[in-house]
C-alpha cells in the first residue's frame, strides 16, 4: 500500500535534535560531526563558524542576528538560509581588486560602508539561496528584530573564518 | 568520418525469460524473473553470484547515470566497480575477506566507454516497462519482476542535473517548476514553494539572484542521484533527495562532506578494505558530516530527505591520498 502522508522536518535553532554516532570499531572523531543549529546557537552574530573543511574550500555556520558588516571576496561565495528571515544588500564595489585582489581566499571584512553602485536587495526565508558574487560588496540583516536567522556559506578559507573543531564536533 | 561504434557482447533474446545476457571480459551477466546473476572463474571454479533484480537495477542505474563516480561502487558485499579515472575496474569477491583469502577473488580492468556501453545496454534490456530504478519502492512498485515486458528507456536515460554556476542564472541550468513538467513530490507537499523576493537595480538583474532550493529539491523525481546546484571553483553542492536505501556501498577515495538538510538517513559505516562494521551515523536536520576516505557508507532514510552532498572537485584529489599526501578524515584538526 502506498505511503500518503508525509510531514518534512527541517530543524531551527529553536527545535533541533542533533543526531547521533554508534561507534562499533571507530572513532567519533573521525566523522567531524556537528549540527549548524547547535553551533549557531553558540556563536557571535556573523561569526563565520567552519563545519566543513575540503583542502581549501569550506562551509560556514553564520548567527544573523541584527546586521552585519560588509564583506566581499575576490570570488563568488553562496549563502543558504537554513533559519529565519535574512535580508541581503548587494553593493558593486568601485574597486573590487583594492579590498580582495584576485587570489585572495574567502571573505574580507570591508571597513565601513562599501564605495560602489547599489545592485539590490534580496529578502530570504528558509531554503532560499543567493548567489553573492565576486567583486560585489554584501552584508546581510536579520529582518524580524525579535528572530535570529542561519545562514550556511559555501565558501574559501579566509581571514573571517573561524574554526574550532574541537567545541563543535564530537570528539 | 564517425567513430566506430563500441561494440559489446550480449547473447540473443532468452526464449524463456525475454532479456538477453552480457558479458565483458571474464564476467558474465543475467536475469531472469527475480534474479541477476553474476559468473567469473577464480581458483580454477567456475562462481556466480546472485542478486536481487531491483537491487541490483537501482545499483546498475547509479553507476550509469554517476559515470561510476568516483571510489568504490560495491552493489552488494561481493560485485563492485571502482573508478580509475579513464578506465574502471569490476571485481567481484575482491573487498569480501571470505573469497579474498581463498583466492576466490576476480577482478579486471576495462577501458570506460566499453564498460559504459555495456552496462547502459544492460540497464535499458533488463528494465521493464513502469520500472524506474530511480524512484523509491513506494512509487515505482513491482514491474521489475517477471518475464521482460517492455521497456522505460525514458527513465533510464535521464541525465544528471549540472549546473555551471546556479540554476536560474541566464544561460545555466534551468529552475525545476510544474510548467516545464518537475511537480512537487508527494513526499515534499509540505515544503514551502515560494521564491526570495529580488529586487535587482537596472543592469544588475543577471548577477542578483536567489531561488528556493528546498524548493528546487521538493521537485527531484530521482532518489539517491545529487546534481549540482552551486559552484565556487571546484567546491560543488551536489543536493539530492533520498528515501529507502542508497543502492550502492560507497566506497571514499576522498573525504565526502554530508550535509542533512531536512528529515534522517541513518549510515551504515564500514571497512572499505574489507567490509567490517565501524560505524552507525545518524544524521538529523542540521547535522553535518564526514565520510572519511577510508570507509564505505551505505544510506538508509525512511521517509524521502534532502540531503545535500558537498564535493571537491578537484581532480587531483585521488591521487594526493593515493600518495599519502591527504588525510583520511579531519581528526587531525582537533
Amino acid at each position: 500500500m502506498a505511503m500518503t502522508e508525509f510531514r518534512t522536518v527541517f530543524g531551527s535553532l529553536k527545535d533541533f535534535t542533533k543526531g547521533e554516532i554508534e561507534i562499533i570499531d571507530d572513532e567519533r572523531r573521525n566523522y567531524a560531526f556537528s549540527n549548524m543549529f547547535e553551533v549557531a546557537s553558540k556563536s557571535a552574530p556573523y561569526e563565520r563558524v567552519v563545519v566543513g573543511k575540503n583542502l581549501e574550500y569550506v562551509l560556514e555556520t553564520v548567527r544573523a542576528e541584527g546586521t552585519s558588516d560588509w564583506y566581499t571576496a575576490s570570488h563568488d561565495e553562496f549563502a543558504l538560509v537554513m533559519d529565519g528571515k535574512v535580508e541581503l544588500d548587494l553593493v558593486k564595489l568601485d574597486d573590487p581588486h583594492g579590498i580582495a585582489p584576485p587570489g585572495k581566499a574567502g571573505a574580507v571584512k570591508l571597513h565601513g560602508d562599501p564605495a560602489g553602485r547599489k545592485m539590490g536587495l534580496i529578502k530570504m526565508g528558509r531554503g532560499h539561496q543567493a548567489l553573492l558574487p565576486a567583486g560585489a560588496a554584501y552584508r546581510f540583516r536579520a529582518s524580524d528584530s525579535d528572530a535570529v536567522g542561519v545562514i550556511l556559506m559555501q565558501t574559501i578559507l579566509g581571514d573571517e573564518s573561524v574554526e574550532k573543531w574541537s567545541e563543535i564536533c564530537y570528539t | 568520418m564517425a567513430a566506430n561504434p563500441i561494440e559489446i557482447s550480449a547473447s540473443p533474446v532468452s526464449n524463456e525469460t525475454g532479456y538477453r545476457s552480457f558479458e565483458l571480459g571474464g564476467f558474465s551477466f543475467a536475469r531472469d524473473e527475480y534474479f541477476a546473476y553474476i559468473s567469473w572463474t577464480a581458483g580454477d571454479q567456475q562462481l556466480s553470484h546472485t542478486m536481487s533484480a531491483d537491487a541490483f537495477l537501482r545499483a546498475l542505474m547509479r553507476a550509469v547515470a554517476w559515470g561510476f563516480f568516483y571510489g568504490w561502487l560495491n552493489f552488494d558485499s561481493v560485485f563492485g566497480t571502482q573508478q580509475l579515472y579513464g578506465r574502471v575496474k569490476f571485481f567481484a569477491g575482491r573487498y569480501n575477506p571470505s573469497y579474498r583469502d581463498q583466492g576466490l577473488d576476480y577482478e579486471e580492468i576495462f577501458d570506460t566507454p566499453l564498460a559504459m556501453e555495456t552496462f547502459k545496454s544492460l540497464l535499458r534490456d533488463w528494465t521493464n516497462e513502469g520500472y524506474d530504478p530511480f524512484a523509491s519502492p513506494d512509487e515505482t512498485g513491482t514491474e521489475w519482476i517477471g518475464k521482460k515486458h517492455g521497456d522505460n528507456n525514458e527513465a533510464v536515460d535521464r541525465e544528471r542535473e549540472v549546473c555551471r554556476r546556479m540554476p536560474g542564472l541566464p544561460g545555466d541550468a534551468p529552475l525545476r517548476t510544474d510548467e516545464n513538467g518537475r511537480p512537487v513530490n508527494r513526499a515534499f507537499l509540505d515544503v514551502p514553494q515560494g521564491q526570495p523576493e529580488v529586487h535587482a537595480e537596472p543592469g544588475f538583474e543577471d548577477e542578483v539572484h536567489a531561488h528556493n532550493l528546498f524548493g528546487y529539491l521538493s521537485r527531484s523525481d530521482v532518489t539517491w542521484n545529487p546534481s549540482v546546484s552551486s559552484v565556487v571553483k571546484q567546491s560543488l553542492f551536489c543536493p539530492t533527495t533520498e528515501e529507502y536505501i542508497l543502492p550502492v556501498k560507497h566506497g571514499n577515495d576522498r573525504m565526502e562532506w554530508f550535509v542533512q538538510l531536512s528529515d534522517q538517513i541513518d549510515w551504515e559505516i564500514e571497512d572499505k578494505e574489507t567490509g567490517k562494521p565501524r560505524a552507525k551515523v545518524i544524521m538529523k536536520a542540521g547535522d553535518v558530516a564526514i565520510m572519511p576516505a577510508d570507509i564505505r557508507h551505505q544510506g538508509f532514510s525512511k521517509k524521502r530527505s534532502m540531503l545535500l552532498v558537498w564535493e571537491n572537485g578537484n581532480p587531483e584529489l585521488p591521487a594526493m591520498y593515493e600518495r599519502g599526501e591527504l588525510p583520511v578524515n579531519l581528526s587531525g584538526e582537533f
